[in-house]
């Protein structure tokens, strides 16, 4: 599934315009990635959470030559999906 | 930002859509990502990043309370995937001349 597919299904369910449901569409992903670069959580109730988190740095190897790499602090980003949605794909 | 602060910054932007409608819409893309995955579709949104069901096999658990040894059935578990654009911009850093 791609987001065209997402417009498609909205247009499906609720019969809007696909122009405007597109418009949305791209406006609820380009939302989220704003807020998640700024550091801030967001909470999808039913959907889940994607948080960001700090990293420290650590030391790792290359597993190709076992050299020692120093990795740097960093964030990452995570994803936890809600109870709602684990249920749901497992009834 | 929980879900409705996302359907009020998405309402302010699309002055020509009611907040109600604008609502149903951010609804329906959650429940449409649902739906796919159910069906055992992964999901690709470019720059965004992606989502994944896999099937953890039944295993078998202890009661923490008790010791006793109980069945865990299988199931399955939706899994995301950073894409590469958002990972970097979540590691952002200003100054850091990236």
């Amino acid at each position: 599934m791609t987001k065209a597919d997402i417009v498609e299904s909205i247009y499906q369910k609720v019969g809007f315009s696909k122009k405007e449901s597109a418009e949305i569409v791209e406006l609820v992903f380009d939302l989220i990635k704003t807020t998640l670069e700024n550091g801030e959580k967001v909470k999808i109730s039913g959907f889940g959470n994607f948080v960001v988190r700090a990293k420290n740095s650590r030391k790792g190897r290359n597993p190709q030559t076992g050299d020692e790499i120093k990795l740097g602090a960093r964030k990452v980003l995570t994803f936890k999906a809600s109870q709602v949605l684990k249920n749901y794909l497992n009834s | 930002m929980t879900k409705s602060d996302l359907v009020s910054k998405v309402a302010e932007r699309m002055s020509h859509v009611s907040k109600k409608d604008t609502e149903m819409i951010v609804n329906s893309v959650f429940e449409s990502m649902s739906e796919a995955l159910k069906r055992g579709d992964r999901i690709e949104i470019r720059g965004f990043g992606s989502f994944q069901v896999k099937l953890r096999e039944s295993r078998e658990g202890r009661n923490p309370k008790t010791g006793d040894i109980v069945s865990i059935p299988a199931k399955r578990t939706p899994f995301f995937k950073v894409g590469k654009e958002l990972k970097e911009r979540v590691n952002y850093k200003p100054g850091d001349g990236k």
